[in-house]
């Protein structure tokens, strides 16, 4: 309704009421309340406070941060950048940082990608498929994780030596030194073919923008593929050959009484992994499959009825919308993966979690560390729910 | 246009009878034509799951009862080794299933966990009914629970002392649950009530409570609850870690359903306050009478998948150390002869949680059913 048509009575401002120094209104008491509520929590505060203070004092503990430069002394199994037991506690944190991340950030694709397909399944009008992965969704979600993950570890454990190794495909062996698996030697090559894919796929995506606007001007679609193979496939191909297309495999074998060679993927990893997406995909699929049953059917059918093919209908018309529905939740799911992924420490695998706390029980500096875990988490939370929202408002229904 | 086709559809066939639908339409071979063998993908896919299905179920048979070992004399449990991953090893249960339960209670007093057990089993019964949903609710829930820390403590009625050092198990896991969920739902309703308050130092305050706590793992908080928490207070005080990690819990979950009863809160349409303000009620009236009514009773599946999640969450306390179902199960198998037995004990005591997760599971879907049947059209 414009502003021209309502009754110019509703457009006055309510007449200013001085503020009467009485219970009977309702601003006094208002702001009473809020002063007796933030007074009792001051109190509170200040209470714990004075006494850590003190018990600070008793116990000798210093406070601040400044034991992050000492000697960690710390050793740790996995890490992504140089570490060694006589770097600091700061570069230890950062090793455990990374190491959070790297489930994370693992854990976060492989369950979109296997909750979305259980989601499907469920959906499937295959009756078998339909109930198996039913039966898959309600029995992973009603296990505490921790269990699972336990569960995992304990069954990594009771495999075999690498010697007893399984050995289901070649070059892959899973032993109770975890997963062994062939890796490319990486060299210069590599990274300037890696460098050309990701300009390929900007490439693509720029072509794809313009062919789109061309086509809403004339109406004339262009094709995007043979663009999108000679970016992403052909670019990478012709670098790599320029610099004389090197190519060796890393096979894990065999050597004494371990192996040598290869990537290895370590039992406390690969539980942790495992637990995580089993579990986390079993929410998700329930997400996708909301999701989609939240389209309503007249789409499809009016879809088809305007002769969209299936695929279109599904690309053009049902996801996008499905995709309003499941973005929200996906986000707390995400969440939830990266904050469950500190449930690393009851397995062995060091998170930051698990190095924040061996780090505060050498050094006693039960707050700070403490502190460094929930200021990174917050942090971690915080921008995946920014990127998640931008994300959201960028897909949402655009009302008037 | 129609009638013309009525009547040559009728000229041409003047005997025309109801027929039966074709044998390949109805029935069991009906059924399956539909479901599994509706297209040669469909067929395939069918055959491919029912073979994995067919395998691991036999698979699992093999393992779990034929080449199974029911029990051992004297913990000797070579038998079990030298099946090398063939069979299950249930002697582990058979064993130990009373420490896995009760933890380290006194033997001969495990009957009084074993009653408390069933009174929580009883209590969420009984809440469970829309029946009993009335204000003596409330009396029972204070009741049962007085009593259950009567059975537990003991020190009365004749009963031995036994200290919270040695409680363990099963009950543990129902205690952490039930009493923080008692302390939490009405926390999380003074939040989500304060988080839409007009109030803007209260809003202030409920909202970065709700947002720190949803930020940080659980793990976090309950760290603090053990390595934090004794700093806090003054010299010579000190409280119980299982309160502590209680009080984590509440905190926790208070976090979690203010959030849900918020969206209840939300939900209502908005001339449900403005009536409620026009009809002249106070703030507390309005909340009490008009809004909370109506707000939680939207919100009760939702409230129940949290419940659910929150039962499962309360087994992180093994991290901390303290002695529940999951943590009594990870201690049964330290011993040297009973190690490698993992997976046997922690089948078993994830059947128990199970159970309690998929009975709520099933009780939200079917309450959702009920309480939306206004809609199904």
């Amino acid at each position: 309704m414009s502003q021209t048509t309502m009754d110019p009575r509703l457009l006055r401002a309510p007449p200013k009421r001085k503020l009467r120094l009485s219970w009977a209104d309702e601003r006094v008491r208002g702001i009473v309340w809020q002063i007796l509520v933030v007074g009792l929590f001051g109190a509170i505060f200040y209470w714990l406070w004075s006494n850590t203070v003190h018990n600070l004092e008793v116990r000798r503990i210093a406070t601040g941060f400044g034991f992050l430069d000492r000697e960690a002394g710390l050793p740790i199994g996995e890490s992504l950048i140089e570490y060694s037991p006589t770097d600091t506690y700061l570069r230890a944190l950062l090793v455990g940082l990374l190491n959070t991340l790297k489930v994370a950030v693992v854990g976060i694709v492989l369950a979109t990608v296997l909750g979305t397909l259980v989601g499907i399944a469920r959906l499937s009008r295959n009756w078998l498929l339909s109930k198996v992965a039913g039966v898959y969704i309600e029995v992973i979600r009603d296990l505490p994780l921790l269990l699972q993950l336990l569960f995992w570890y304990s069954i990594m454990q009771s495999l075999p030596g690498p010697r007893q190794s399984l050995n289901p495909v070649e070059g892959v062996f899973l032993s109770n030194r975890g997963l062994k698996l062939p890796w490319l030697e990486w060299q210069d090559a590599h990274t300037y073919a890696l460098l050309a894919f990701v300009a390929g796929a900007v490439g693509t995506w720029l072509w794809s923008r313009r062919a789109t606007a061309l086509r809403l001007q004339d109406g004339k679609p262009r094709p995007v593929w043979p663009a999108a193979l000679g970016l992403l496939v052909g670019l990478p191909l012709v670098v790599w050959f320029a610099f004389g297309a090197p190519w060796t495999v890393d096979w894990p074998a065999l050597r004494g009484f371990n192996f040598r060679g290869g990537l290895t993927v370590t039992p406390e990893y690969f539980a942790l992994l495992l637990g995580l997406v089993l579990y986390t995909a079993g929410f998700i699929a329930e997400i996708v499959r909301a999701g989609i049953q939240a389209v309503p059917h007249g789409q499809w059918e009016a879809a088809q009825a305007l002769g969209l093919r299936r695929g279109a209908v599904l690309k053009r018309i049902v996801l996008p919308q499905a995709l309003r529905v499941i973005i929200p939740p996906m986000t707390s799911q995400y969440l939830n993966i990266t904050k469950n992924s500190s449930l690393a420490v009851a397995i062995g695998y060091q998170d930051i979690v698990s190095i924040a706390n061996t780090v505060l029980n050498q050094t006693g500096q039960a707050i700070e560390g403490i502190a460094i875990i929930m200021l990174v988490y917050l942090t971690i939370s915080l921008s995946i729910s920014l990127f998640m929202n931008w994300y959201n408002a960028r897909i949402a229904l655009v009302e008037r | 246009m129609s009638d013309i086709t009525l009547g040559t559809a009728v000229a041409a066939a003047p005997e025309a009878v109801p027929r039966t639908a074709p044998l390949s339409q109805i029935g069991l071979v009906g059924w399956l034509r539909a479901n599994l063998f509706s297209s040669w993908i469909n067929s395939a896919v069918t055959l491919l799951v029912l073979y994995f299905v067919v395998r691991w179920a036999i698979g699992f048979v093999e393992w779990g009862v034929i080449n199974a070992v029911w029990s051992v004399p004297n913990n000797q449990t070579q038998v079990c080794r030298d099946l090398k991953g063939t069979g299950a090893c249930w002697a582990v249960i058979t064993e130990k299933h009373r420490f896995i339960l009760f933890g380290t209670y006194p033997y001969e007093e495990h009957w009084r966990p074993a009653l408390c057990v069933l009174l929580f089993v009883g209590l969420y019964i009984v809440s469970a009914m829309r029946r009993f949903w009335r204000k003596e609710l409330a009396l029972v829930w204070i009741g049962v629970l007085t009593l259950i820390g009567a059975l537990m403590w003991g020190g009365v009625f004749g009963l031995s002392y036994v200290p919270q050092e040695r409680w363990g198990g099963l009950v543990i896991t129902l205690i952490l649950a039930t009493f923080g969920l008692a302390f939490a739902f009405p926390l999380a309703i003074m939040v989500a009530l304060g988080r839409r308050s007009s109030l803007p130092a209260i809003k202030a305050l409920c909202v970065v409570y709700v947002e720190l706590i949803r930020g940080v793992p659980l793990i976090s908080l309950l760290f603090m609850a053990s390595v934090m928490f004794p700093l806090f207070l003054p010299e010579g005080m000190n409280i119980d870690k299982l309160l502590r990690a209680q009080i984590a819990i509440i905190l926790f979950a208070g976090a979690y359903l203010a959030e849900v009863v918020r969206g209840g809160l939300q939900a209502l349409p908005k001339g449900q306050y403005e009536a409620a303000d026009a009809l002249g009620l106070s703030y507390w009236q309005k909340t009490g009478f008009i809004i909370l009514p109506q707000a939680l009773r939207l919100v009760i599946p939702p409230l129940v998948n949290t419940f659910i999640g929150f039962f499962k969450d309360t087994s992180l306390v093994l991290i901390i150390g303290i002695f529940d179902l999951l943590t009594a199960g990870k201690t049964a198998i330290i011993e040297p002869a009973w190690q490698g037995f993992g997976v046997e004990v922690y089948l078993t005591v994830g059947a128990i949680y199970f159970v309690f997760c998929f009975a709520m599971s099933k009780y939200s879907q079917g309450l959702e059913a009920e309480l939306n049947r206004h809609r199904v059209r």
